[in-house]
């Protein structure tokens, strides 16, 4: 399928793509074969991806220096298999020569690579991991792929891709007081479902869009897969450029699409409209207003992971726990989502607010969003969180219930042992 | 490709990777041991019912959430042959066509045949035959592209070859 006319211009996905690659003038349906500038893996390394890479009987990998790869998943080891787990992942990095083996203490994959400067605009990312979408945030073209392709790409430094076809998404208005950017991108996921981009591109324009932090963009950026999308890529603004030039990031390239890109579909949402809402269990695309629901009894909420566990999240939460304590029957689990983002968040006294209102505080991990260690759930359990998926026994027993939620709501449904709007505490 | 014949296993929309293999089974390290769980959650003891060559047809979305290519290797160790569904999830689709197992996308795909239908998949003709339902579903043509790869057993098998 070819929508584009001649004299159509490219939307970010296909600049990006087409930069990467032999093919100058690509169009949305089209194979290509693109050059990789960043490949990111953790425990799948150890998983299927060794076994698969030593069946081509290479003695090394195309690039050294372009492999980013760290254990997140199951951290510190909770288990003896995925201590063998490591096992495998450390002596493959080692035979390979990898220059950027980070080790298990920096916390989650996206969050790491994207704080050390690994991602930069204009750069094309894949990762053994779905949320590789969140670099989108950052101006990349960035998406997930399976164990056999991170072996494609450890061995040759290409990936074959279909040229997506791109939605856009126009922004206005500004979020208003305790709704947060997972608000939008649940509301957004509910109104177009779980498939409502599959296989397309998701470009963020409007100054809705420019009115997003760089954390809240990369929480839109990161749930884009939940709808099927491909990635999620906002227009480079100054907000990027300043947060680039905080890290002291430099050479990159701010990619825009063309004034006649073709986009299959437009949508426009109005920030100031958004209010609280939650994904129910068992998709993320089954999401209503806070304010609809029956009374919803929690037994645990869960602060943290790729999606939610930045310095902006624990700061809106901590807000909203600041001087209070739990319900009695709850349990409170915080997970920065880096130790970056856990040491400033010690130095800002959130650390200490969490504590004293009783929530546990664990190492940063992936552990409890897929239900890997650090708050595994059981039987008839209910859990409100700030993670990205509430699949059917994802963080636990397969009765055990989900619902995705802002940090805001998140936080305010832990005071009060049920699910409540972040507006009513 | 050769043509593919078997008994067919019907599931509904949005089956997703944690379904397909449940996320504590993740770190086994064995791929038979992680395969006699596939789809537990949903329809116990499936790996048990599957023979060699059989499909699975599903509804739109199949394959959604985690990049975990286990859940497509878990199929592939049962023996399945093909997945048709109305739609797939990117990540899913990419695994499948990767590991040699045909992505069939089928309009209606879940009308159109009932559990336990034997069909045949001929890529030559084009066409699905539902041999219980004594129907012929014509299919869209495979892109080229993917067809040399699943012709080849799999990107693995391309590359070895190429290099």
């Amino acid at each position: 399928m070819n929508l584009l006319t001649e004299n159509s211009g490219k939307t970010i996905a296909e600049k990006i793509l087409s930069d990467h690659s032999s093919n100058k003038s690509v169009s949305p349906g089209e194979f290509i074969e693109a050059d990789i500038d960043l490949v990111m893996v953790h425990e799948q390394l150890g998983g299927r991806i060794h076994k698969e890479y030593e069946k081509l009987g290479l003695d090394k990998v195309w690039d050294t220096e372009k492999i980013f790869f760290i254990l997140d998943h199951w951290v510190p080891a909770p288990s003896i298999e995925a201590a063998k787990m490591h096992q495998d992942c450390r002596k493959f990095a080692k035979k390979y020569k990898f220059k950027h083996d980070l080790g298990m203490d920096k916390g989650i994959c996206h969050q790491v690579l994207t704080e050390l400067g690994f991602a930069k605009p204009g750069m094309l990312i894949v990762g053994s991991d779905s949320h590789t979408t969140t670099y989108g945030a950052l101006n990349c073209f960035s998406t997930g792929i399976g164990a056999t392709d991170v072996s494609v790409v450890f061995a040759t430094g290409k990936l074959w891709f279909m040229i997506p076809e791109t939605q856009k998404f126009f922004l206005e208005g500004q979020l208003r007081e305790k709704i947060m950017s997972k608000d939008l991108i649940l509301q957004i996921i509910g109104d177009i479902s779980t498939g409502g981009a599959e296989y397309k591109s998701i470009e963020f324009h409007g100054d809705g869009a420019k009115s997003l932090s760089i954390d809240s963009r990369m929480t839109v950026s990161n749930m884009v897969v939940e709808a099927g999308a491909k990635s999620g890529i906002f227009i480079p603004d100054n907000n990027l450029v300043e947060w680039l030039k905080g890290r002291s990031i430099s050479n990159y390239k701010l990619t825009m699409p063309d004034d006649n890109a073709a986009y299959t579909e437009e949508f426009n949402y109005n920030l100031s409209k958004i209010v609280p809402v939650v994904a129910k269990p068992s998709s993320p695309d089954n999401v209503v207003p806070v304010s609809e629901l029956p009374e919803i009894k929690i037994d645990q909420a869960f602060l943290g992971s790729c999606t939610n566990g930045r310095l902006e999240d624990l700061r809106q939460a901590a807000q909203i726990l600041k001087n209070k304590k739990i319900y009695r029957d709850v349990r409170l689990i915080v997970i920065p989502a880096s130790k970056e983002i856990y040491l400033n968040a010690i130095k800002e006294g959130l650390i200490e607010i969490f504590l004293n209102s009783n929530a546990i505080v664990g190492n940063p991990t992936c552990g409890p969003c897929f239900g890997g260690h650090l708050g595994v759930l059981g039987p008839d359990e209910v859990c409100i969180s700030t993670t990205n998926r509430n699949f059917i026994g994802r963080m636990g027993d397969v009765s055990s219930k989900i619902y995705l939620a802002s940090p805001t709501t998140t936080a305010a449904s832990a005071l009060k042992g049920k699910i409540v709007d972040p507006r009513e505490v | 490709m050769k043509e593919i014949k078997g008994k067919v296993f019907l599931f509904g929309d949005d089956i997703n990777t944690d379904d397909i293999v449940p996320h504590q089974y993740l770190n086994l390290r064995d791929d038979n041991e992680i395969t006699k769980h596939t789809l537990e959650n949903i329809r116990p003891n499936f790996a048990e019912f599957v023979r060699e060559g059989d499909v699975i047809v599903a509804g739109k979305n199949f394959g959604s959430g985690s990049s975990r290519e286990e859940a497509v290797n878990v199929l592939k160790t049962l023996g399945i042959k093909a997945v048709i569904a109305e739609s797939f999830a990117r990540i899913y689709f990419r695994n499948l066509v990767n590991l040699g197992i045909l992505a069939i996308k089928l309009k209606k795909a879940k009308e159109q045949f009932s559990e336990g239908d034997n069909i045949i998949i001929t890529l030559d003709n084009g066409e699905i035959i539902n041999q219980t339902k004594d129907i012929r579903i014509p299919i869209e043509k495979i892109p080229d592209f993917l067809l040399k790869i699943l012709e080849s057993g799999g990107i693995l098998n391309k590359i070895k070859k190429s290099k």
